[in-house]
């Protein structure tokens, strides 16, 4: 009788997350044929057209900041960080979700990961690829960036590793190559695949990157377990790098940035915009392959469902840090965070309100969780509000401190706003790249959605 | 031209766990059970031992750690001694994030690079490999091959023993090396 009914559960299940009569044949073929078409969709190219000119701009931007200098950007004093730091947070949390889904949800055995993290993970790569153009760019003598490295020099100088800007480079660092080899490990028995189906160069090429998979179960073995581990060690490190990247902040005496709540709070609004981020993407490229049945509406609810988590945690997180300034009886602290709200710079904290607290509110109904349209629009302003969360946390703290004789106005110029729109050329440019080479999906792991992939289905084992 | 081994095809993962535990139970050794995806219980199935790969983990990651902790202790107490704000030199509580990074790097190097080492890979030439049909066995197909080096080989009885068990296309690889 329990056999019956857990049977039929899996079914209800795979038939939710994998609709339609599908098998490994059709889940490969239909996965493996979008790197596989003969012709490019005229949207790619659309899209492709817009993310190159893009590049062409951010390239144009970084170049001249190279050659100028860091004085072309609207930073001042007191403002020293300006845009450059809050795109690099900003990107950084983006890229927080690839992990959280491959790594956390395998580990939780969440199976709808499967269709969704190589499409995270690759985003996560391009993300943290844009946030760590910031620091670099950053320096000012960029050609002196190396000095962030602990190599030994004819100086004989060596950075401080009591710096949390140190921690902050070793982390984030440490994050891309994880993340790097984790996106690559998922990928060999995919691009196997790719191999087989291939012909001529191509065949050679994927073949080359497969690294002679031959799917035996020897080496699924050692893959299973190197799988496992990486997942399990980039559980800690996802939590963590956020949590650093906040120490940029927490470990300074100004008031605002002092306090204790940032670490978590930092990692749940990372969590949160990255859902956001693999949101909008994943909706444009189901819709452009016709992927509907492998990224269902089932994906998509539950992503929303992660979102209204974590947009609670923000919110939570917002309202604690008004009640601690409060509570401490700190005068400076109490007056950073009425500033903030009442301020010259209102507009930016309420936008963040409205963006990262209201809107996921939404998500509690099923009927909005299910809504395409409207998930792409909120998933959108997600990523507007915790821009916003940043905009907030270091120009609103940063232009009022201790003494109103330092006080200033902030203002960007245009190179600060060609540099981070330069770097959605960067991203993009990536991301369409690996959509079209690579397969958006993992094969392997959406085969083990089906009831079919477990030896106990169908028949009484033993 | 030497013989590599006889490979024959099942068409679900059920039978080739069946399959798997049937060729086990005769007492080969060198044979290899592919499939598209990880099958759940096929190491039982097939008399593996666990992999040993988590100790080469266990061991990177603590070299990591140590060479993070060793590394950091060693430039500001020994060869680079800075007084910042009169912060102790051996400031031990700061240098927790970098030997924490450094562990999950070193980590993460042992599990990929191991896995490639205890996988025997790039390797881009295999017998199986010279099979029209072995292709699909990364999209939708189940393979058993034995090798010639198995103790208990004799080609004839192999395939016979193989189509007992309902393995199709039965074909012997030839090793073109």
């Amino acid at each position: 009788m329990s056999n019956e009914a857990m049977k039929s559960k899996a079914q209800i299940r795979a038939e939710k997350l994998l609709p339609g009569n599908q098998d490994f044949t059709s889940i490969t073929n239909d996965i493996a044929g979008v790197p596989e078409q003969k012709k490019t969709p005229i949207q790619w190219w659309l899209l492709f057209g817009f993310a190159l000119s893009l590049l062409a701009i951010f390239a144009g931007s970084v170049g001249f900041l190279i050659w100028e200098g860091t004085g072309i950007w609207g930073i001042n004093n007191p403002v020293f960080w300006g845009w450059a730091i809050i795109n690099f947070v900003w990107w950084v949390g983006i890229g927080h979700a690839g992990t959280l889904i491959s790594a956390i949800l395998h580990l939780f055995r969440q199976n709808w990961r499967n269709a969704i993290n190589r499409f995270a993970e690759t985003m996560t790569l391009f993300a943290v690829i844009c946030a760590l153009v910031f620091p670099g760019i950053h320096v000012g003598r960029i050609w002196v960036a190396y000095w962030f490295l602990p190599i030994p020099n004819q100086m004989g100088m060596w950075p401080n590793m009591r710096s949390p800007l140190i921690w902050d480079f070793f982390a984030v660092f440490t994050y891309f190559t994880v993340s790097l080899l984790f996106w690559y490990t998922g990928l060999i028995p995919d691009l196997a695949t790719l191999r087989d189906r291939a012909k001529g160069l191509k065949k050679k090429v994927y073949g080359f990157f497969a690294l002679g998979w031959r799917g035996g179960n020897r080496q699924w073995q050692h893959y299973e377990l190197a799988y496992l581990v990486l997942a399990g060690i980039s559980t800690p490190l996802v939590l963590s790098v956020h949590s650093v990247v906040s120490s940029d902040f927490a470990t300074s005496v100004i008031p605002g940035w002092h306090t204790t709540i940032f670490p978590p709070y930092f990692v749940a609004g990372a969590i949160y915009s990255g859902f956001g981020m693999v949101m909008t993407l994943s909706i444009i490229a189901r819709k452009v392959y016709n992927l509907g049945h492998i990224i269902t509406v089932e994906h998509l609810d539950k992503m929303a469902q992660i979102m209204l988590l974590t947009g609670c945690m923000v919110g939570y997180a917002y309202s604690m840090e008004f009640f601690v300034a409060w509570y401490s009886g700190n005068q400076y602290e109490s007056f950073a965070f009425v500033n903030r709200a009442l301020g010259p710079y209102w507009w930016g904290y309420w936008a963040m309100i409205f963006c990262n607290v209201v809107v996921p509110q939404f998500f509690w109904f099923e009927k909005y969780r299910r809504h395409i349209p409207f998930l792409f629009i909120t998933s959108i302003l997600v990523n507007i509000g915790m821009w916003f969360e940043r905009f907030v946390i270091v120009v609103i703290t940063l232009h009022r401190d201790f003494m109103p004789g330092a006080w200033a106005m902030y203002n960007p110029t245009i190179w600060d706003v060609s540099i981070y729109l330069g770097t959605f050329g960067l991203f993009f440019t990536g991301f369409l790249l690996f959509l079209r080479f690579l397969p958006m999906v993992s094969i392997a792991e959406a085969k083990l959605v089906l009831p079919e992939s477990n030896p106990h289905h169908g028949h009484d084992h033993e | 031209m030497n013989k590599y081994g006889v490979l024959a095809r099942f068409d679900s993962p059920q039978s080739l766990v069946h399959a798997a535990e049937k060729v086990r139970d005769e007492g080969f050794i060198n044979f290899d059970c592919h499939s598209p995806f990880p099958i759940h219980g096929m190491d039982d199935a097939m008399g593996l031992k666990r992999s040993k790969l988590g100790y080469l983990i266990g061991a990177m990651g603590l070299t990591g750690a140590l060479f993070g902790f060793g590394l950091q202790s060693w430039i500001h107490s020994i060869e680079y001694p800075m007084n910042i704000s009169g912060k102790p030199f051996f400031a031990y509580p700061a240098y927790a994030i970098i030997t924490f990074e450094l562990m999950v790097l070193f980590s993460a190097f042992g599990a990929v690079f191991g896995m490639m080492f205890f996988n025997r890979i790039p390797r881009f030439h295999h017998p199986v490999f010279y099979s029209e049909k072995f292709s699909d066995v990364s999209s939708d197909a189940f393979y058993v091959s034995i090798e010639v080096d198995d103790p208990k080989y004799d080609e004839n009885k192999v395939i016979s023993f193989l189509q007992g068990l309902g393995g199709t296309e039965i074909e012997v690889l030839k090793d073109e090396n």
